[in-house]
C-alpha cells in the first residue's frame, strides 16, 4: 500500500489566494459540464427542450397569432430566449440540492479549496450552459428565417444582458436548491413559479390580446421588459428604458435574494 | 505529534437539541480510533467538526497540530474524509471523480491523472474506472469514496460509517484496505454502529452516547470494564426467563438482559457460578444451557448505555431499561 500514503511534501499554506480560488472554480465548472457527457437528460434540457419549443411556437401558434409563422418568429424568438434563460436558471439550483443531498458538497467543502468555489465554479457553468442555449437557439432561429436588425453588437448586447439577468436570477434558484429537500422540488417550484411567470409576459403573445386586468401584470412582469429589451437590441425598436429597467430589476433580484441564499446556504450545512 | 487528533469540550447544538454535549478526544498518532454509538449519538457531528465542516459552538479541537477553527484551511490539507455524507459525483466517471480531486490538491493534469490510475488500481477499480459511479455497486462506491479520500495522501482520514449498508464480504474488503493505510502510518478515526468492526479495526474506543464520551479504552479494556464475562442461561422454558433473570440480578447485583429463549448477566468471576446454578435448581427451573463466556462489545455497550447499539435514541431502549426495572424489582 506504499503508493497510497506518504508524509506531504510541503507545509500547507494558510488560505487560498483570489487566483487559484478561480482555478479552483474553473475545475468545479468543468466538473459540471463533463456531467453533460454522462447524462442523456442535461443535454435534453441545453438543447432540444429550446429548440423543441422554439418549433412547435413558430409553426403551431405562429399563423393564429401573427398570421405567418415567419411574421411570429421574428416577433417571438427574443421571447422564447427569455423564457428559457428563466427555466435554464433552475439548473443551478437542482445541481446545488444534488450536491447537498448526496454529499458531494461536503467532500468538496473538506478540501482545502476557496470557500466561495463550490457555488462559484456551478454559477459559472451554468453561464456557459446558458449562453450555449441562448447561440443554439439564435443559430436555428437564423435557419428559419430570423432576421437580426441591429446586427452583431445588438446580438452581443442581448447575449450580455440575458447572462447578466441570468446571473441575478441564479440566486433565486440558489435560495430553492438549498432550502428544499429533494431535487424534485426544485423542479415542481420551476414549474409551479416560472411556468406562469413566463407566459403573463409578452414573450410569446403581444399585451393588447390579453385582458385589462391581465395587462397591468404583464406590463410589469419583469419577463416582459428583458424581452422587450431582447426585441429591441435584436430586432429594433426601443432599447435603453427596457434595458435599465432590465439591469435594475436584475440588481434587485441578486440584492434580495443573494444575501437570503447565502443565509439559507449556511444554515444547511 | 504524540496526538494527531485532540479534542476538548466540544459542544454543538442544532435549534434545541444538544449533539455534541462536551466531547473529549485524543487519538495517537498512526493508530485506528473507533467512535462507537447508536445512530443520533454525535459520531457525525463530532467528525464534521474535526474536517472542519461545522464550527464548535464550545470547546476547541486540533487534527494534525492545527486548530479546525482557526486553522481550517490547514486541516484541510492533511485530512480525507470518507462517509455517509461526504461522497462522490455519482455522475461522473470513477476517474473523473479522482481526476477531480487531484487538480482541486493543486495536482498538475498529468500528475493527477497518474495518481488517479494508482488509486483505481489500489483500489481495484480500473476496469470501471471509466464508468459513471452510479453504476457501481456498493462495494465499489465505498472503495472509490475511500479512494477519493486519499488522493491527497491525508495524514489524517475521517471514516463516517465506511461499511454501513454493505454486505459482509464487501465490509471485509474494506477492512483490509483501511488496515492496509494503517500500516502505512495514516491515522484513522471510525465511526460505526457495528461493534464487530470497533473490535475488528480500532486500537482504541469511544462509546458515544446522546453527545458525550462514556466510556473510553481498548476494546479488550472495555469488556474487562464489565466483568469482562457473562453467564448465558438458557431455560428449558421460556416461561422460566423472568425467574432466572431474577435470580442472576439477585446474585450479581447487575442488570440481566432477556433475550428470546436466554438471559445474559455480566458476571466479575466464575465463583458466582456454584452458586446460581444451586439456586436455579431450588426455584425449580429446568435449564437447556448454561454457559460463561467473554462478554463481547454489544454487552459493553448495553451495560453502558442501557440501550443496544443498534436502536434509535428513542423508543426500544427505553423499554429495554423498564423491562429490567421490572426483572429486579
Amino acid at each position: 500500500m506504499t503508493a497510497i500514503t506518504a508524509a506531504p511534501a510541503l507545509a500547507p499554506a494558510r488560505r487560498v489566494g483570489l487566483l487559484t480560488g478561480v482555478r479552483h472554480a474553473l475545475t468545479l465548472a468543468w466538473r459540471s459540464l463533463v456531467q453533460i457527457k454522462h447524462n442523456p437528460m442535461e443535454l435534453l434540457d441545453l438543447s432540444i427542450q429550446p429548440v423543441m419549443f422554439l418549433l412547435l411556437f413558430t409553426f403551431v401558434f405562429g399563423g393564429a397569432i401573427s398570421g405567418s409563422p415567419g411574421d411570429y418568429l421574428q416577433f417571438a424568438l427574443p421571447g422564447i430566449i427569455v423564457q428559457n434563460a428563466i427555466f435554464a436558471t433552475m439548473t443551478t439550483g437542482f445541481g446545488l440540492n444534488m450536491d447537498l443531498t448526496k454529499g458531494v458538497f461536503d467532500r468538496l467543502r473538506s478540501l482545502p479549496i476557496a470557500r466561495w468555489a463550490p457555488l462559484g465554479g456551478r454559477i459559472l457553468a451554468d453561464t456557459t450552459k446558458q449562453a450555449w442555449s441562448m447561440a443554439l437557439l439564435v443559430g436555428v432561429g437564423a435557419l428559419l428565417g430570423f432576421r437580426l436588425q441591429n446586427g452583431l453588437s445588438g446580438l452581443l448586447g442581448a447575449f450580455a444582458l440575458l447572462l447578466a439577468f441570468s446571473l441575478a436570477a441564479a440566486w433565486i434558484s440558489v435560495l430553492v436548491g438549498v432550502s428544499v429537500g429533494e431535487p424534485e422540488k426544485v423542479q415542481i417550484f420551476g414549474f409551479m413559479v416560472i411556468f406562469p411567470l413566463t407566459f403573463t409576459s409578452n414573450a410569446f403573445v403581444p399585451t393588447e390580446t390579453m385582458p385589462g386586468w391581465l395587462q397591468a401584470w404583464v406590463e410589469v412582469n419583469p419577463v416582459t421588459i428583458l424581452a422587450d429589451a431582447l426585441r429591441g437590441m435584436l430586432i429594433g425598436g426601443p432599447v435603453a428604458a427596457p434595458t435599465v429597467q432590465s439591469l435594475l430589476w436584475a440588481v434587485a433580484i441578486a440584492a434580495i435574494f443573494g444575501p437570503l441564499a447565502m443565509r439559507a446556504l449556511k444554515r444547511r450545512l | 505529534m504524540e496526538h494527531a487528533i485532540r479534542a476538548e469540550g466540544l459542544v454543538r447544538r442544532f435549534g434545541t437539541t444538544t449533539a455534541l454535549a462536551g466531547v473529549d478526544l485524543a487519538v495517537r498518532t498512526g493508530t485506528v480510533f473507533g467512535l462507537l454509538g447508536p445512530n443520533g449519538a454525535g459520531k457525525t457531528t463530532a467528525v464534521r467538526v474535526l474536517a472542519t465542516l461545522l464550527v464548535p459552538d464550545a470547546g476547541h479541537a486540533t487534527v494534525a497540530g492545527y486548530d479546525v477553527v482557526r486553522q481550517a484551511h490547514q486541516v484541510r490539507h492533511c485530512i480525507g474524509l470518507t462517509g455517509q455524507y461526504a461522497s462522490v459525483d455519482e455522475t461522473l466517471t470513477g476517474a473523473e471523480n479522482l481526476l477531480l480531486i487531484g487538480r482541486l490538491l493543486g495536482m498538475s493534469r498529468v500528475a493527477a491523472r497518474a495518481r488517479a490510475g494508482e488509486l483505481l488500481a489500489e483500489f481495484h477499480l480500473t476496469d470501471a474506472g471509466g464508468r459513471a459511479a452510479k453504476t457501481y455497486s456498493g462495494g465499489m462506491r465505498r472503495r472509490l469514496d475511500l479512494a477519493a479520500s486519499l488522493v491527497g495522501r491525508p495524514q489524517v482520514l475521517f471514516l463516517d460509517e465506511p461499511t454501513t449498508g454493505l454486505d459482509p464480504r464487501s465490509r471485509n474488503e474494506l477492512w483490509d484496505l483501511v488496515r492496509g493505510l494503517v500500516s502505512t502510518g495514516v491515522t484513522v478515526l471510525l465511526t460505526t454502529q457495528y461493534l464487530e468492526e470497533a473490535d475488528q479495526l480500532a486500537d482504541e474506543l469511544a462509546v458515544v452516547d446522546h453527545g458525550r464520551v462514556i466510556a473510553t479504552g481498548t476494546p479488550d479494556e472495555l469488556k474487562a470494564k464489565i466483568g469482562g464475562q457473562v453467564v448465558v442461561v438458557r431455560p428449558l422454558t421460556a416461561a422460566d426467563l423472568p425467574r432466572v433473570a431474577a435470580i442472576a440480578a439477585e446474585l450479581t447485583g447487575a442488570g440481566p438482559e432477556i433475550g428470546q429463549s436466554a438471559v445474559t448477566v455480566p458476571v466479575s468471576g466464575t465463583a458466582v457460578l456454584p452458586e446460581l446454578v444451586r439456586r436455579l435448581d431450588e426455584a425449580g427451573v429446568e435449564v437447556g444451557e448454561l454457559a460463561l463466556r467473554g462478554s463481547t462489545l454489544d454487552e459493553v455497550f448495553l451495560s453502558l448505555t442501557g440501550h443496544r447499539p443498534e436502536d434509535d435514541d428513542g423508543g426500544d431502549g427505553d423499554e429495554l431499561v423498564v423491562t429490567r426495572e421490572r426483572t429486579t424489582a
